[in-house]
């Protein structure tokens, strides 16, 4: 075992804990948080975000950041919206194939203009983000798509299920998490995402396709925010322009941070965007629980953010220390 | 004829040099703009309309100029619209908390540059990318602003206060006099103090301007602590000009600014830009926006157009860069 791998493990032991710590202390304040209903919830609450995590950590694993997607989730939760008003019948592996292919297409769009122009992927997706957000309005007309407009086998995606009660969106989301898991640790192109994001100039000399590598992550974290957007059709049973997926972009990213994934790239894993999420979504259902206020949920959320880039950067100062080299 | 000018400019580098900037592009920019608005309806040509129309957007251009500064520095802030929502908030809360107008002004712009010095010192001190770290801060103090205002608008005030827009000297409203007067006495200090000279170093190559005995740290502790401040300021504007504050005001105004910087012709990774590009490219955006509205095309389908020209803008940018480089 190497130190990096150590080191990784410590990272996600310690988010480990503090879900573990935080669970106990609520749980002690409030019984009812033990319960199998919150449970359940907080198990409601994450797919939606964390099939968008899934891409969200490869892109920054990659060292980019995609701020754009909370857009086209929204964007991709419109097209189908609409389409299942002139289509009902329309099956949902058809509209999963749909919405998947619209949020590749917008990811693209933003890796082409990061790798071909060579712009900080912030500012780049800064801009797609009120790009998209205004076609979603341009191509909705403002209005909003109605729980009677969504068809019944769609809805019962996330609530009904085929496998001890567990409902179908969960299962989808957990095969999602582990191709991912495969993608990043078995496979040689996950391996190339690693060697991008720790050293671009290096992966480069090495011979790796950063354009391709790049534009692979962009794509993916596209293509999962446009598969969220059936999700939150499925979920939430309307999609309002002004309203879907609006900040959501923060929430992924929270999540993808305090999971142990470096900002400066190169580190990272599944298993601990997976913690990070779980955590938020437990947060998100603990906060009723204890009698805190829905309003401080995003400057929870915010101090979060901070606290962890923080941390990681203590991490990393720590580790340069630790291997003597300043230049490391 | 182009050929015959390349090889012109190509053989007078200082006239080149006055010829491929960005800033022109601001300007032509500028004029196209607006050329097509007075061709979409008369009232155009009134300046007084174009005065009113630019009021709105006077916060956002004064935290442009100073993100100008920043982004020269090769640094960003992109809490500014958070950081505008929080100061307005905490002055609603502290006014009508009874403390009276000018202790809340001074609370408002208080809490505004402690902001900014939270930013500045994590970004200095423990060397976080200013960019992920502002996209921390930026959801942080939204969510302080939600948590004090909750849902409610925070009004109120004394009807001296309100509608600072409203306010006049000759056809110019004063906002736009406070945020020219800014522009020059900033862009000034950008072109013509050692202070200045010393930002578009840092810019360029931090570790040479270490090593030439500037206090790379501290002039980048005092930048974000100053975009703190103006935010304060905008804050306080706005809820002057609304007459209410509340926590979702400002929403996506990063957008805006980091367009009029960009518009400017300002180098993304910093070391070029400068005042007079933001000042140009601020009327850019109060002219497009004023024409969109005009033409009845919806607030929100005006996005795809700010976007769209944030990203040609930095394209356009970097090109003329890469290009005036060789």
């Amino acid at each position: 075992m190497t130190l990096f791998d150590k080191f990784l493990r410590i990272r996600e032991l310690g988010i480990f804990s503090i879900i573990v710590v935080f669970v106990i202390v609520a749980s002690i304040i409030d019984p009812r948080f033990m319960t199998l209903d919150s449970w359940r919830a907080v198990f409601l609450a994450i797919p939606l975000i964390l099939v968008m995590a899934m891409g969200q950590m490869m892109v920054i694993i990659c060292r980019h950041v995609d701020i754009s997607i909370g857009s086209i989730l929204a964007f991709s939760a419109i097209v189908i919206g609409l389409l299942f008003i002139q289509f009902p019948g329309l099956s949902l592996w058809l509209s999963l194939l749909i919405t998947a292919t619209v949020g590749l297409v917008m990811g693209l769009i933003n890796g082409f203009i990061v790798t071909r122009f060579n712009v900080h992927s912030i500012i780049v997706t800064l801009g797609t983000l009120s790009l998209y957000r205004g076609l979603v309005f341009i191509v909705s007309g403002g209005r909003q798509i109605d729980r009677n407009d969504i068809p019944e086998h769609v809805v019962s995606f996330s609530q009904t299920s085929f496998l001890f009660s567990i409902p179908a969106i969960l299962i989808f989301t957990a095969i999602i998490v582990i191709v991912s898991h495969l993608v990043m640790r078995h496979s040689v192109l996950g391996r190339e995402i690693y060697a991008t994001g720790s050293n671009p100039v290096a992966a480069h000399l090495k011979g790796i396709n950063v354009t391709k590598v790049t534009l692979f992550c962009f794509g993916v974290c596209g293509m999962l925010a446009g598969v969220a957007g059936l999700f939150y059709a499925s979920r939430f049973g309307y999609v309002n322009p002004g309203v879907t997926g609006v900040g959501i972009e923060f929430i992924v990213i929270a999540g993808v941070i305090i999971g142990g994934t470096s900002i400066t790239g190169g580190s990272g894993s599944v298993l601990g965007t997976f913690l990070g999420i779980l955590l938020l979504g437990i947060i998100n259902v603990a906060l009723p629980v204890l009698n805190i206020p829905g309003e401080f949920q995003k400057a929870i959320y915010g101090l979060i953010i901070v606290v962890a880039l923080a941390l990681d950067q203590l991490i990393i100062y720590r580790m340069k220390k630790l291997s003597g080299g300043l230049n490391a | 004829m182009l050929k015959k000018i390349s090889i012109y400019l190509s053989e007078n580098p200082n006239l080149r040099y006055w010829i491929v900037r960005p800033e022109w592009v601001a300007v032509i920019l500028l004029i196209i703009s607006i050329i097509s608005s007075i061709q979409l309806s008369p009232f155009f040509a009134d300046l007084a309309f174009i005065m009113d129309s630019a009021t709105p957007y006077v916060e956002y251009g004064l935290i442009a100029i100073i993100l100008t500064l920043i982004i020269i520095s090769g640094e960003i802030d992109l809490s500014i619209a958070s950081m505008i929502a929080l100061t307005a908030v905490i002055f609603g809360t502290a006014y009508n908390a009874g403390l009276g107008m000018p202790i809340s002004i001074i609370i408002a712009l208080l809490s505004g540059t402690l902001c900014g010095l939270f930013n500045g010192i994590l970004v200095t001190k423990l060397q976080i990318p200013s960019i992920i770290l502002t996209i921390g801060t930026l959801t942080l103090y939204r969510g302080i602003a939600q948590s004090l205002a909750s849902d409610f608008s925070l009004g109120g005030y004394p009807s001296w206060f309100i509608g600072i827009d409203y306010r006049y000297v000759g056809i110019i409203p004063i906002p736009v006099i406070i945020f020219t007067v800014f522009a020059i006495i900033v862009g000034f200090f950008l072109s013509s103090t050692i202070y200045g000279k010393q930002l578009y170093l840092i810019g360029t190559n931090p570790q040479t301007a270490k090593y030439s005995g500037i206090k790379v740290n501290r002039i980048k502790l005092l930048l974000f602590t100053l975009s703190g401040l103006v935010c304060g300021i905008a804050g306080v504007l706005t809820t002057s000009r609304l007459a209410v504050a509340r926590f979702n005001m400002a929403t996506g105004a990063e957008l805006e600014i980091v367009l009029m910087v960009m518009l400017g012709g300002t180098y993304i990774f910093g070391g070029r830009g400068n005042i007079f590009g933001t000042f140009i490219a601020f009327w850019i955006v109060v002219i497009l926006r004023a024409g969109l509205n005009v033409a009845r095309i919806k607030i929100e389908s005006q996005l795809t157009i700010l976007g769209a020209m944030l990203i040609i803008a930095i394209i356009l940018t970097n090109y003329i860069y890469a290009k005036s480089q060789k």
